[in-house]
């Protein structure tokens, strides 16, 4: 995937971005916030254009929404008057597929994120790790190919962000899908990634791309590894360096 | 909502919320003491305002007399009751139809709502009460204008109501529609619209009140039926009692219509107060 983009009018949102991702590779997005890290998942998704620039899947430009897509939202705005299984049925049915034959696979998803015995629960009954969750599995019902997350776990305390992230990463696993993942978090970034993009703000340009080189299945006690300390070290620095950036005049504001 | 834990030990089973408790727990009665109490009070203090200034029954009737008045006339009231009812019921569900239609053609686009919604405020403006002898001119007599004006002061709070609610569509929501290439029409019903049920029924709960007003402004004005009507011969009459047995009336129309907007609310869109 190759994008360079620039926002609309006098904000250039993002400039002179250039990444490649492969297929199945599990990559997160990390920087200050203004920094265009949600745009460039718009992007991806097609459901925002670039004004210059393109983003390539398999060598296609993306023109416009796709269906390959699951998105999972920084809030998991799940409809009330669902079920959780109709909740994560949800896209099946936007997409006039047939909704009966999906239930079991909506069951199954549930039951891997430890939501078995909750497909009758409505969201008001759920605690809001549950409810991503269940975000979760509505973006994944249809087999996507890619998988966009928009700081999905933000509103989430530090314990249950990790819990979801490795049970995210145990999904991953059995059915390797080319994930995007926006965070603010670096622990977060370090633990899920193949690679981390660094990225710095005004114009959102990418400050560095780092390896992680953990073994997989990952596991919590690998945030107290060396490699894990020196890339969440790197990150910061990179981050820390983009600083000045982040405190400049009010004109960049809205930068997305 | 629960403080989420890595563990997150709710289950399915403990929406003990599931609706208002009406059992008789101490604090559920406390919340009905004042209100009974007061009205009480209310009654006692006008009883003994009559008595005490000597009131003429025909100024200020004492509530006694009110509610034999209602008593002896038990019959003839329910019967006016039931026409006010129909009238306000008839010009209540016109406004439905016409409202929602309106609502939905405002939300779907720009040049529609600039088209519409300029009419709809000036139409607001126009007091009802100014129309009403204008409505009797071009439509006559009879229960036909009434549920017309019912409609007519009924239908803008709904309008206004459900096209806030069509608004209400989270933009995630939006994204997941043009994601997955879904039809307007796809996203319409099975997001869109329900968004909106809680904001059309705030506006169904303003309606009904105002189409009961609506439906007595006609009687007012003109025919020889419902409790305007009544009201209006009675204090002719100088049966005040009779006229205030025929607002008693009016007023428990009004509480027994409103109630079963706010229970049709609750059994269509369970999940609001709880989410």
């Amino acid at each position: 995937m190759v994008y360079r983009s620039r926002g609309k009018g006098s904000v250039t949102a993002l400039d002179a971005l250039n990444l490649r991702i492969d297929e199945g590779e599990f990559v997160t997005l990390v920087g200050p916030s203004g920094c265009g890290k949600s745009t460039v998942l718009k992007l991806v998704s097609g459901l925002l254009a670039a004004t210059s620039g393109q983003v390539r899947i398999h060598g296609e430009p993306v023109r416009g929404p796709r269906r390959e897509m699951g998105f999972v939202f920084q809030t998991p705005v799940l409809l009330p008057w669902r079920t959780v299984r109709d909740n994560v049925l949800l896209p099946i049915e936007m997409l006039g597929q047939p909704v009966r034959e999906h239930v079991a696979r909506a069951d199954e998803l549930l039951a891997k994120v430890g939501l078995d015995g909750f497909q009758k629960a409505h969201s008001w009954e759920l605690s809001g790790g549950m409810q991503q969750r269940v975000g979760i599995c509505r973006a994944l019902i249809h087999d996507p190919e890619i998988l966009l997350m928009d700081e999905p776990f933000a509103a989430l305390d530090a314990m249950t962000r990790e819990t979801i992230g490795l049970e995210l990463l145990r999904i991953w696993e059995e059915r390797r899908k080319t994930v995007l993942f926006v965070t603010h978090s670096i622990p977060e970034a370090v633990l899920l990634a193949d690679r981390v993009v660094v990225m710095s703000p005004r114009p959102g340009r990418i400050a560095s791309v780092i390896p992680i080189d953990l073994p997989r299945p990952r596991t919590v006690e690998m945030e107290y590894d060396e490699r894990f300390k020196e890339a969440a070290l790197e990150i910061r620095a990179l981050i820390d360096r983009g600083g000045p950036a982040m405190h400049a005049p009010a004109a960049a504001a809205g930068g997305r | 909502m629960a403080i989420p834990s890595p563990a997150d030990t709710a289950r399915p089973g403990r929406a003990e919320a599931a609706g208002p408790s009406w059992s008789g727990t101490g604090a559920d009665l406390g919340r009905w003491i004042a209100p009974v109490v007061s009205f009480v009070l209310i009654l006692a203090l006008w009883q003994a305002t009559v008595l005490i200034f000597r009131l003429p029954r025909f100024v200020l009737p004492p509530p006694l007399e009110v509610l034999t008045a209602l008593g002896n006339n038990f019959p003839i009231l329910l019967r006016d009751t039931w026409v006010t009812g129909r009238e306000t019921l008839a010009g209540f569900f016109l406004s439905i139809v016409v409202a929602v239609p309106l609502a939905i053609l405002i939300t779907a686009s720009a040049p529609l709502r600039n088209g519409i919604y300029p009419f709809l405020l000036l139409g607001q403006s126009v007091p009802k009460q100014a129309i009403a002898p204008l409505l009797l001119l071009w439509i006559g007599y009879g229960e036909f204008p009434r549920v017309i004006l019912a409609f007519l002061t009924a239908f803008f709070p709904i309008v206004v109501n459900t096209a806030i609610g069509l608004q209400m569509t989270p933009p995630e929501m939006q994204d997941l529609g043009r994601l997955l290439s879904a039809s307007r029409r796809r996203v319409f019903f099975k997001v869109t619209f329900p968004c909106a049920m809680p904001y059309f029924f705030a506006g169904l709960k303003v309606a009904i009140s105002l189409a009961v007003i609506g439906a007595v402004i006609g009687e007012f004005i003109g025919g020889d039926t419902g409790l305007g009507q009544r009201i209006l011969v009675a204090s002719g009459n100088q049966r005040t009692d009779l006229a205030f047995a025929a607002i008693l009336m009016l007023s428990l129309l009004g509480i027994v219509l409103f109630t079963l907007v706010a229970l049709a609310e609750k059994l269509l869109c369970p999940w609001y107060d709880k989410s």
